[in-house]
Order: structure tokens, then sequence, then C-alpha cells
């Protein structure tokens, strides 16, 4: 038998920050992950991540990733991959399937992030090949560089749903439309608008009837649902695909700790049975530890904060600090993660019918349900000005924690403030000097730069584009609406690809003067 | 199906191309990407059959927890192909219940 001072399941961001924290306070780490990979999900995560500063807000969850494995081999983590934790039994003791064999460890405290599962939901053809998650589309064309298939339906609305639709079409692939039982959007509003404005339909209160094909999917048939989720019959609607990807949420995957003897809650909240724990990650037994989606479905921002107070705490648990130094290193962590629950999408308002942002704006019922602000609706926001000259427009129209446009641009345009979720407000007196700092730093790409003085007559718009091919300077194409419709006949009349702005290009286009607050992507 | 450039990702790597077979046929992919992201490329979507209802299966997690996704390689069955690296001449094949053998 093996012993180690912590013993950390899982190498993802939660299982990784854990061991950091823990490996620089001189403890003994080691990770197990069962992947040949270390990084958990956070290779997949090719989109800017939301937050300020201190949560790595608009950098790429790869680019995180990277970051996070330079830092555990700096604090002398040791990370043993292809091993699969089998079993947590009594005083701390795992089994490790390493190859074909079975290794047994013993930890003076285990830290388990073992993350969490995919949901499915079943249909008529389901199981057909064709139909997967949205976890393998983010692998195959993510990490792996194929693409999951040509033209894909995605079922659910959540921010996995929108992101994953994003990609697939960054990718290459065709995204027909989203599909979701509920009423409303699940994901961020500004996820969702970065795919509306793409053309592509969403489909709220409705539900796959069916996958078609003998071998493989060809097709699939959606339908309305009523309140009470029942087929509303005559509402049947057919799409020609190749895949359904479903992304209806995640489950954590505790079983190590329940078979542990851990106190263990079926908790809707948390997505399911999670272990019960303190402000510290620590379960009912003393020494094992918690953080990250096995404790409650978040995102990898504060599984990663989670993972560090985790990582601190079993220090402070096995002597290697005391309670000051605990306290010190865990306040700052715990204020991190605070300011990331907050907002309309934090836990405390997880289910609420919310009609009004925090500030009192009114909440757009058509981004809720159609995925994009209205013309009208989008002039009620704070970050809306109609001023002279270039400009921001800040198309940010519900509280979620995050604020890199404030920090992004130098003529202090833009404030948020203190609180991370308040709406940037965009100041009329301020010098917009139209650098592009601020589209290149929004992380929901709803930052746009508007000249209504561009030309006699037309406006320009300069919006962030993350295709390819990119659009050259002198290309004429169309410009959509919010809505994905082409609206006007467009020129581009700059493209930007400055390393700062991380592939987020800055395109340019000019359009009739009466068409620069609507337009919002080219095609 | 190969996604040659990325926006975010840049140019895909240069990797080494192998041979190896599906069913018989000699098919390309690249060393050491798994199993299942060759055979996508390549517009295979079947990977096995079910033993009790024969009916068609293939890639759903991609991260080896379902297993849906099983064949038979190098006359091994249950191999999780989305998580078993290709290597040069592998033997490939379709899984009919537990084994390469066609059932009817």
């Amino acid at each position: 038998m093996k012993r180690y001072d912590v013993i950390v399941v899982g190498a993802g961001p939660a299982g990784l920050s854990a061991a950091i924290e823990a490996g620089k306070k001189g403890l003994r780490v080691i990770v197990f992950d069962e992947n040949a990979k270390p990084g958990g999900q956070l290779f997949k995560q090719i989109h800017k991540f939301f937050g300020s500063i201190e949560h790595k807000a608009k950098i790429r969850g790869f680019k995180i990733g990277e970051d996070l494995l330079k830092e555990a081999s700096a604090a002398g983590v040791e990370v043993v991959l292809n091993a699969i934790v089998i079993g947590l039994f009594l005083d701390k003791e795992i089994t490790v399937q390493i190859n074909d064999a079975v290794v047994h460890y013993k930890g003076d405290a285990i830290i388990v992030a073992t993350g969490a599962s995919e949901n499915m939901i079943t249909f008529n053809g389901w199981t057909l090949p064709g139909v997967i998650g949205a976890g393998a589309a983010q692998t195959m064309m993510n990490l792996h560089r194929v693409k999951p298939g040509k033209k894909i339906l995605m079922l659910g609305t959540g921010n996995v749903g929108l992101v994953v639709s994003f990609q697939l079409m960054q990718a290459g692939c065709e995204v027909v439309a989203l599909v979701d039982a509920a009423p409303k959007i699940g994901g961020y509003g500004v996820h969702a608008a970065k795919v509306a404005r793409c053309g592509v339909p969403f489909y709220l209160s409705h539900t796959i009837i069916k996958a078609e094909g003998d071998d493989c999917v060809t097709g699939v048939t959606i339908g309305a649902v009523d309140n009470k989720w029942q087929l509303i019959p005559g509402t049947e609607k057919h799409f020609d695909i190749d895949t359904i990807c479903l992304a209806v949420g995640l489950s954590p995957m505790s079983q190590l700790l329940k078979m542990a003897g851990c106190e263990m809650e079926d908790n809707p909240a948390k997505g399911g049975l999670v272990p019960t724990c303190d402000q510290y990650g620590e379960t009912s037994i003393d020494g094992i530890f918690v953080s990250g989606d096995v404790s409650g479905i978040e995102e990898a921002s504060s599984a990663m904060i989670g993972g560090r107070i985790s990582g601190v705490a079993a220090a402070y648990r096995l002597g290697f600090i005391d309670y000051e130094e605990l306290e010190l290193k865990s306040e700052a962590l715990k204020k991190a993660l605070l300011s990331l629950r907050q907002g309309m999408f934090g836990p405390e308002n997880k289910g609420k019918e919310l009609t009004k942002t925090e500030e009192g704006y009114a909440i757009s019922a058509n981004l809720l349900t159609k995925g994009y602000l209205t013309n009208e609706e989008v002039m009620n926001y704070p970050g809306v000005k109609t001023m002279k000259g270039i400009h921001p427009i800040i198309e940010c129209s519900q509280n979620i924690p995050c604020n890199p446009c404030q920090d992004a641009c130098k003529k202090k345009c833009i404030t948020i403030g203190d609180n991370i979720t308040a709406l940037p407000v965009v100041d009329e007196a301020s010098q917009c000097s139209g650098c592009g700092m601020c589209v290149a730093s929004c992380s929901g790409q709803s930052i746009f730069l508007l000249n209504e003085d561009y030309e006699e007559g037309y406006a320009s718009v300069t919006l962030p584009y993350e295709f390819s091919p990119l659009p050259q300077k002198g290309m004429m194409g169309f410009a959509l609406d919010r809505s994905g419709k082409a609206i006007c006949e467009a020129e581009v009349v700059d493209v930007k690809s400055a390393p700062a702005f991380d592939h987020s290009n800055l395109l340019t286009i000019k359009v009739p003067k009466e068409m620069g607050m609507n337009a919002r992507f080219f095609k | 199906m190969r996604i040659m450039h990325h926006p975010i990702l840049g140019e895909s790597e240069k990797k080494d191309l192998v041979i190896f077979t599906f069913d018989g046929k000699a098919m390309e992919g690249y060393q050491s990407e798994p199993i299942a992201a060759a055979l996508r490329a390549a517009g295979v979507m079947v990977h096995r059959h079910t033993q009790k209802e024969n009916s068609p299966r293939g890639l759903f997690c991609a991260i080896g927890r379902c297993t849906d996704c099983v064949m038979v390689v190098d006359g091994k069955p249950n191999v999780r192909t989305c998580v078993t690296p290709l290597t040069a001449g592998m033997n490939v094949q379709t899984q009919y219940g537990v084994s390469a053998k066609k059932t009817d």
C-alpha cells in the first residue's frame, strides 16, 4: 500500500486546483484520472470564460487548462493518468485500476473531484447512431478535430446547448435548430443571441417526437408541448439532419462518496445526489473533501475556486498550516466564489421567474424565447446610448457575473462597478477611441461599435467574428439583424485581428445609416 | 469531416497517417487518435448491433463512459473505440452482440 498526504480523484479544473494549493503548502499530492490526458473538460472549452480577472475571465478554457497543468507541475503535483479509482473505503483507502492491475493507496486526506456525467433523454429512435451527447460533439470537434455531423439539431438551451451550438458552427457544421421543452431559454441571453444572429431558430416548448432512420439518424420530428408537457397534435415539424445533440443537463458523479459512507442528499438545485459538505468542501467524514461538479453542478470557474479552497482546507486538516492561514487564504477565495454565484443565474435565483434586472430594467421576453432582443427592447439598456461618432453598443441585458469590458476600455467609457453582475453602463460624455478592445473582450460577444456618422447616409458597425474563413476588406455581402435575417447589403470596410483580441476578429461593415442599430452579423 | 482549419484552434497539427481495416476494408486514420474519430471521419456510423434486438449503435458519449461505441478490435470484443488509440494495421470489426460474427 502506497501512502500520500493527499489523494485527489480527478484531474479536471477542480481536482488540479485542489492539488496545486495542497502541493504549494508542502503536502505530498497524487492525482488520479481515468483519462489519457489531464484537464477534464477544459481542453474542449474553446470559448472565453465569464467572470472577472480573478476568475480568469475572457481567457479561453483550453488556455486555462494549459496554465493549470503548468502550475500543477511547478507545485510538485504527481498526476497519474489512465488510472480509474474504483473504490473509496474506510480510513481513506482507495483502490485504483491501472492497466490490468488494481493498486491500493492510502491518503491522510482525499479530495474527490470526479465531476459530472451528461444526462440523457429518451425518445423514439434515441439509440440510433447519430444521437450524441453535447459533450461528445465538443470532444469530437475541439479535441479530435472531426465534425460530429453535417446537419445538427440541438436539444437543450442551457449554456451547454447554446455554447456547443455556436462551437458546432465554428467547426463548420450547420445547426438547423435549438429545441427545448421549457418555455424559456435556460442559458445566458448573450450566448443565445450569438447563435440567433447566425440565423438559427429556437423552438421553445418543443420536444423531439422521434429520431428517424434505419441504421443511423437521417431526420427528426419535433412537436410543441403544452404547459403540462403534453404533445400538441398537429404541431409536428420535420428536419432533414444527420445528428441530434443532447444537452439536457449534468449529474454529479458522486458514487465514490456514497460508497465511502458520506452523508448524501438528493438536491435538485445541485443536479442530483451530492454529499453534504461544509464551506471548505469537507464531507461528513473528516478529511474527505469534494470540489467541483461532484459537489453540485456549476461551471469550471467556480470549480477551480472551490478546488483551491478544498486544497487549502486539506493542508489545514493535516496540520501543514494553522487556522489563521486557512482563514486568510480561504477568505479571498470564498469572496471570489461568492461573486460568481451572484446574478440572475446564481443558485438563489434558480427556478425563479425574474421580470426585472437588479437595476430595474425589464428583462426581454423575446430574448428568453427567440434568443434575441428586439430593435425596440435593445434601446432600453444602459449599455446602449445614442452618441455622435464611434461608440460602443453593449447589448448586455441580464445580470451575469462578468466585467472584462470595464477593464478593456482605457478611455473609461464603460462602467460596471464593484458588483460584477451589474449591467455595463456606457458614459455618453466619454470619448471612445474605437480601439475595439471592449468588443474583443466580451465573452458573450454582445459588444459592437457603431458609428452613425461614418459617411453621408452610411453607418459602420464593428462586430466580433469568430468564424472561418475571415471575410476580407472590400468584400460585399449581407448584414443580418439580431434574428439572423438579411436586412441589407453590407461592405466589409475593415478587418482587425490583433493578438490581444485572441481570435475574436473585429469585422467592420458599412451599412445604410438606418440599419446601424440593427445590423449585427455579416454573411 | 476533418476540420483542417479552425477559427480558434488554427491549423490542424500534422499527424502520421496509418492504415487500418474496418470489416476487412482498408481505411486511413491518424496514429493515436481514437478509433471512433477515424471511423467518423471515414463516414462509419454503426459500430455494433445489440445482442437481443440487433439494433444499431454508434458513438454516444465519446469519453469512454457509456460503452455504446464498443467494437471488436484485433479480435477482442467490447473495446471502447472512443478512448482507444488507433495504431497501424489495427483490425476493427463491427460487433454483433459480443462477437464479430454477424447474427441474423
